[in-house]
């Protein structure tokens, strides 16, 4: 195979597609860059200049930057914990033989099936809202005060919003895991006399170390750049209590036509999920070496 | 002590019945063999044993205690499986120590008994390795430590060596075999490879299609097996079968006569007339597949090289002390 003659086809053949990929990704960037160092505002065209730096130093010291900064990695991090923690018992359940597990199944996975933005309004006005949702008709039954989710606890809304779309990926992922457990290894354990708990403990956990690497991985990517649940639900708000970087950046580019400083913050988030990227796969992506 | 009794222990799975009444006696000390070909139900009667699988009837008597509807942890057997079932993120040592992590034992004494297990199998360099930095042969004896190191009433191997190449095997055998005469535990062991069973046995279990067909020494089976399908499965190459007139005149619905017991003779006068159609020439023994017309094809077995080619005239004179008989239902007829 590796001829110079095969080897010299495979690279002419692969070249047009690379091309353009490879143009695919470059011209953008390269807009991006362009206009993160012009001033450039919608709201005054004409008047586009070099203007360095500034808009980077603008959106970095702007304190919308910090509170975003914390809102992104408080909706992440709350995200992987609750999709991981209710995903591991979910997908040994799953695991289990009961009478209409296919259709139990199809029903775990199918919020994964439903848009953001139509999932992000079903929850806003048919679940959460404070006077026909359905959470204030059972705190009603109750007689207790109905809670106004998005006012009340904004960021934790959209968590929860979010972490009932990606619990169907994690368990999905986690259950497949636990199907190629190797039956033996557990009639292994349960000769050595150990317990339920004690074989989740000791076998079955570390063997789905891998599967949570990747889910932890798959969903940060992800999560990073959620934008439609916050668009729809609470635009941002109140004040800066949802607003995540990728939201920020919208509102500079499109609430506050700032092109150039919206540039600047789409190349900040670039450079921040790089970072966050280094760190995870330091953490966890030893799990992956085989 | 590790008695183990086996009465009318019967196994369905649904409307199959694997098993179908097995009694058995396994005395405390001895090495048993469970061997038959594929789907004959020897590892379900293995698992049944261990308690991996619920019985559907029958008792199970270790040491004289019924132990049908005792978990298989508390059971005192511990077991050698298949494809090891070694605990892969765990280390050599926490694989064998783990059966005494479950049990409560104190710290110290579980290190000195995974070191003593892991000298007795010469795992000690290899004690902190992980099970995929081990060869298979390594392996293998990881999982037989973790069996040893419980000290169970018996051992229960599930064809632990089917994974291993021939060389191997052969060696892994005798250390099999030498450690449990070493340990005096009780040993059950599953095989499909009858050679495995004839030389690591004290006593064979010969199952076929979830009966027992005969249970004894390796030589009994061999020389008085107790049907035609003993007689057919243990020994290689296999017992030559012939029906017909000939069987009658011997008083018998079919006669078997083993490979080695056929005498060869380059156009001899008396015995059975064929051609021969294939010879195997293994320097030690010679294979003779033989043409024999209206018997059929014959094996004939020579000790040493002949010099016979296809195409070539034998007769094959049968020992008469070693012909077997059977009648019409295929039992054996003893004189």
């Amino acid at each position: 195979m590796a001829t110079q003659q095969t080897q010299l086809l495979a690279r002419t053949l692969l070249t047009p597609a690379v091309a353009l990929l490879f143009i695919w990704m470059i011209v953008p960037l390269a807009l991006t860059i362009y206009f993160a160092t012009l001033h450039y505002n919608l709201l005054d065209p004409g008047s586009e200049s070099f203007v360095g730096l500034e808009n980077f130093r603008y959106f970095l010291t702007d304190p919308a930057f910090l509170a975003s900064l914390q809102n992104t990695l408080v909706l992440v991090g709350s995200v992987l914990a609750i999709t991981i923690i209710l995903g591991v018992p979910l997908a040994l359940l799953l695991d289990q033989q009961v009478v209409g597990l296919s259709i139990v199944r199809l029903m775990v996975i199918a919020p994964f099936f439903v848009m953001p933005t139509v999932s992000a309004l079903v929850w806003k006005n048919l679940l959460m809202h404070p006077v026909s949702g359905l959470f204030a008709w059972i705190a009603h039954l109750f007689g207790l005060p109905a809670i106004d989710w998005f006012n009340d606890a904004p960021l934790f809304s959209v968590i929860l919003i979010i972490s009932w779309q990606w619990l169907p990926f994690a368990t999905l992922i986690l259950l497949t895991a636990l199907q190629s457990l190797d039956e033996e290894q557990k009639e292994a354990a349960e000769m050595d006399g150990a317990s339920a708990i004690s074989t989740f403990i000791y076998i079955t956990l570390p063997h789905l170390a891998r599967p949570i690497t990747v889910v932890i991985l798959i969903e940060t990517i992800f999560l990073l750049t959620v934008f439609a649940e916050i668009f729809v639900t609470t635009g941002g708000g109140p004040g800066l209590q949802t607003t995540n970087i990728a939201f920020l950046i919208y509102s500079q580019a499109l609430i506050q036509y700032d092109v150039g400083s919206a540039s600047a913050g789409g190349l900040v988030a670039v450079v921040l999920a790089n970072i966050v990227a280094f760190f995870l796969v330091r953490i966890v992506g030893r799990n992956l070496e085989a | 002590m590790g008695q183990i009794t086996l009465q009318g222990v019967q196994k369905s799975f649904g409307p199959v019945h694997i098993i179908k009444g097995a009694d058995l006696d396994i005395a405390d000390g001895s090495f048993v063999v469970f061997v038959g070909p594929s789907g004959c139900g020897k590892t379900t009667l293995l698992r049944l044993i261990a308690g991996l699988e619920d019985v559907t009837g029958g008792a199970i008597l270790i040491d004289g205690r019924n132990v049908v509807d005792v978990p298989p942890a508390k059971r005192g057997l511990s077991m050698v499986f298949q494809s090891y079932a070694l605990y892969p993120h765990m280390s050599v040592r926490g694989n064998i120590a783990f059966g005494l992590k479950m049990a409560g034992m104190a710290k110290d004494e579980i290190n000195r008994k995974v070191e003593a297990a892991a000298a007795t199998l010469n795992l000690t360099p290899y004690l902190d390795r992980k099970p995929r930095e081990l060869s298979g042969g390594q392996r293998q004896r990881v999982a037989i430590g973790r069996a040893i190191v419980r000290e169970p009433k018996a051992f229960l191997f599930d064809e632990p060596l089917s994974n291993l190449d021939a060389a191997l095997r052969v060696q892994m055998r005798l250390e099999v075999t030498r450690l449990q005469k070493q340990l005096g535990t009780t040993a059950i062991y599953v095989t499909h490879d009858q050679v495995e069973a004839m030389t690591m046995a004290d006593k064979i279990v010969v199952l076929n299609s979830g009966k027992i067909e005969q249970y004894g020494s390796p030589l009994e089976l061999y020389e008085k097996p107790a049907n035609l399908f003993v007689a057919g499965f243990i020994g290689s190459p296999k017992m030559n079968f012939v029906t017909g007139d000939l069987a009658k005149q011997q008083g018998a619905a079919t006669i078997g006569v083993r490979p080695e017991h056929l005498k060869v003779e380059r156009d001899g006068q008396g015995g059975w007339h064929g051609t021969v159609s294939v010879a195997e020439h293994l320097g030690s023994d010679t294979f003779l597949y033989v043409d024999a017309g209206p018997l059929g094809m014959l094996t004939a077995r020579y000790i040493g090289e002949l010099d016979l080619h296809p195409g070539d005239k034998v007769s094959l004179i049968p020992d008469p002390a070693r012909i077997h008989r059977f009648d019409d239902s295929g039992k054996s007829i003893r004189a």
